[in-house]
């Protein structure tokens, strides 16, 4: 449609249409600035030759990048970071998965419930779940600490899995899984063969958000883990006397990974859909 | 996002099985909900009525059902209280703001470029919550360039300064749960039918009225979402308060934290955590009858 204005009409409808064509592109634009200023700023000074405070400009190096693991606890914070997400990972995505099939492909008692059950842990802010849950732990008198913070990230995770998973189910063609009987698959193989592969990506998707929630979780975290360090404590106990520029370097590639692996994941996707 | 996709298709898609399997499937995940959410929660709420045991030690409580801990806690932190909600709703707004155009932008004005700046708006939240919360004190410092900037063009006085002030804090919770307030919007901003515009148009509708009459009520789903998905984490938060702020602007998350790791004084954070659940419940469900959109759950 081709909508370009017609000279005879009036200078304000003008105005506004232009308003309405272009000045939505040019907010844009500084949206985008004002999302990314932060992270160009953790970026640079990731080259920063910092020492022991990275909170102003001292001279570029590389020396950041070349020995990532330099600043102390750094490394062993990410390294506890990243078990702890693998494993939370893991087990919220399955859960997680089990539920969203029960409730988009099952009908039974209890579904409302089984929602609310799953929409509740969202709705709660984390200073109220983490501290709940060391409240629980230290009255059964179990110690904080990284099995704690794993059962803490599952809990989560849980909901985001079941939503994303769900929608991914919701989204499918009956009309798929109808072909597949038709053609005399049983239940097992129609599941195995069509179901499973269509959600899959939907599955892998959860993962990513069960993934990234936890490695970025602080609040909870912080209540539930005792004297181990993650990545996100980490920065937050040595913001008070100056971050090391190897966190920037650490969460600068954290940046350059999620993106390699969202674009990828588009792409093999676009590919499948073709 | 996910919630809203899953609730609107969800009646279409329902093969509808009955039997043992799927209280099989849902076992496993709501048994682990149950035991370290549900009953956290009802510990929580027994802890709020404990008092210290007569001469014990720091970290020791009885049961004593006292209710008036609710009161004593409510009295002793009202104005962080106050604060988390202002601080909260600010955020909120801020980020609707900042939010709707350029959720609008990418669902109507981006052509093929759509999902590249979909990537765009998410991937900033890849970096580190704590990072970007730190980088935004370096930015609004002294050494940062929005300072001398402002002072140059004596929007400020030499004296003034943005960190460690209910700015910064605003600023930065804004910042960290903006995609929570952009993928929702987009989401239902990009269910328009492109026709519905065109048809306001055709019936000599301008821009704004197209917007104001078609564009945003089709859009109030994303809105109630993506308000309610950036309210709850913000009023929960105190990173931002902790980082950007000062003992002047400590939020309601900032005494649980201290109450529990500083003063160990179980009962009174439990009582806070209670009172600050029970507030955005209520509220949240205020928000969802007035808006009128059940599609959350």
């Amino acid at each position: 449609m081709n909508q370009a204005p017609i000279p005879t009409l009036p200078l304000g409808r003008r105005i506004s249409r232009w308003f309405g064509r272009n000045i939505i592109r040019i907010y844009a634009v500084f949206g985008f600035t004002y999302l990314f200023i932060p992270v160009l700023y953790t970026f640079a000074f990731s080259f920063n030759n910092a020492g022991k405070s990275n909170l102003t400009w001292r001279g570029f190096t590389w020396s950041n990048w070349t020995n990532p693991c330099g600043a102390p606890e750094v490394c062993s914070a990410l390294g506890n970071s990243i078990k702890i997400g693998l494993i939370a990972t893991t087990v919220a995505t399955i859960m997680g998965t089990l539920i969203a099939f029960a409730i988009g492909r099952h009908r039974f008692r209890g579904r409302t419930t089984t929602n609310l059950l799953i929409f509740l842990p969202m709705a709660t802010p984390e200073v109220v779940l983490g501290a709940s849950l060391l409240a629980m732990f230290l009255a059964f008198r179990i110690n904080p600490g990284f099995w704690p913070t794993v059962i803490a990230h599952v809990m989560f995770s849980i909901s985001f899995v079941v939503v994303t998973v769900k929608a991914r189910i919701a989204s499918l063609d009956p009309r798929l899984e109808q072909a597949a009987m038709d053609l005399y698959a049983n239940e097992m193989e129609t599941f195995k063969r069509v179901t499973l592969p269509l959600v899959m990506p939907g599955i892998a998707g959860a993962a990513l958000l069960a993934f990234s929630l936890s490695f970025d979780d602080f609040i909870i975290t912080n209540f539930n883990s005792g004297t181990l360090v993650t990545f996100p404590k980490f920065v937050y106990i040595s913001a008070a006397r100056g971050i090391p520029a190897q966190a920037n370097v650490i969460g600068s590639s954290m940046f350059f990974l999620a993106l390699f692996i969202v674009i990828a994941g588009q792409l093999v996707n676009r590919k499948k859909v073709r | 996002m996910a919630f809203l996709q899953a609730a609107a298709t969800r009646a279409t898609s329902f093969t509808g099985k009955k039997g043992r399997l799927p209280y099989l499937l849902l076992a496993p995940g709501l048994f682990w909900l149950f035991a370290f959410f549900v009953l956290p929660i009802l510990n929580l709420a027994a802890t709020s009525t404990q008092t210290p045991v007569v001469g014990g030690d720091t970290g020791q409580f009885v049961q004593t059902f006292r209710l008036a801990n609710y009161i004593d806690a409510f009295n002793a932190s009202r104005e962080q209280f106050a604060r988390s909600f202002i601080y909260a709703t600010l955020a909120t707004l801020l980020a609707l703001a900042i939010s709707y155009p350029l959720a609008y932008a990418i669902a109507f004005r981006s052509g093929k470029f759509k999902n590249f700046l979909l990537v765009l708006v998410v991937a900033p939240f890849f970096v580190s919550f704590l990072l970007r919360t730190v980088a935004w004190k370096q930015i609004l410092g002294e050494s940062g360039f929005v300072v001398p900037t402002l002072r140059a063009l004596h929007i400020i006085g030499p004296q003034t300064t943005l960190t460690a002030s209910a700015l910064a804090v605003v600023t930065g919770m804004t910042y960290n749960f903006l995609p929570f307030m952009t993928l929702p919007l987009y989401a239902s901003l990009e269910r328009i039918d492109p026709r519905t515009l065109e048809a306001s148009n055709d019936l000599y509708a301008n821009g704004v009225t197209t917007f104001r009459k078609v564009t945003l009520p089709l859009s109030m789903p994303g809105v109630v979402a993506g308000t309610l998905l950036t309210f709850i984490p913000a009023a929960g938060d105190y990173v931002n308060a902790a980082i950007l702020g000062n003992p002047n602007t400590t939020m309601l998350g900032n005494v649980i934290d201290s109450r529990f790791f500083r003063i160990v004084d179980y009962p009174t954070a439990a009582a806070l955590s209670f009172m600050l659940m029970a507030a955005i419940l209520i509220l949240v469900t205020v928000y969802i009858r007035k808006s009128g959109t059940d599609e959350l759950v």
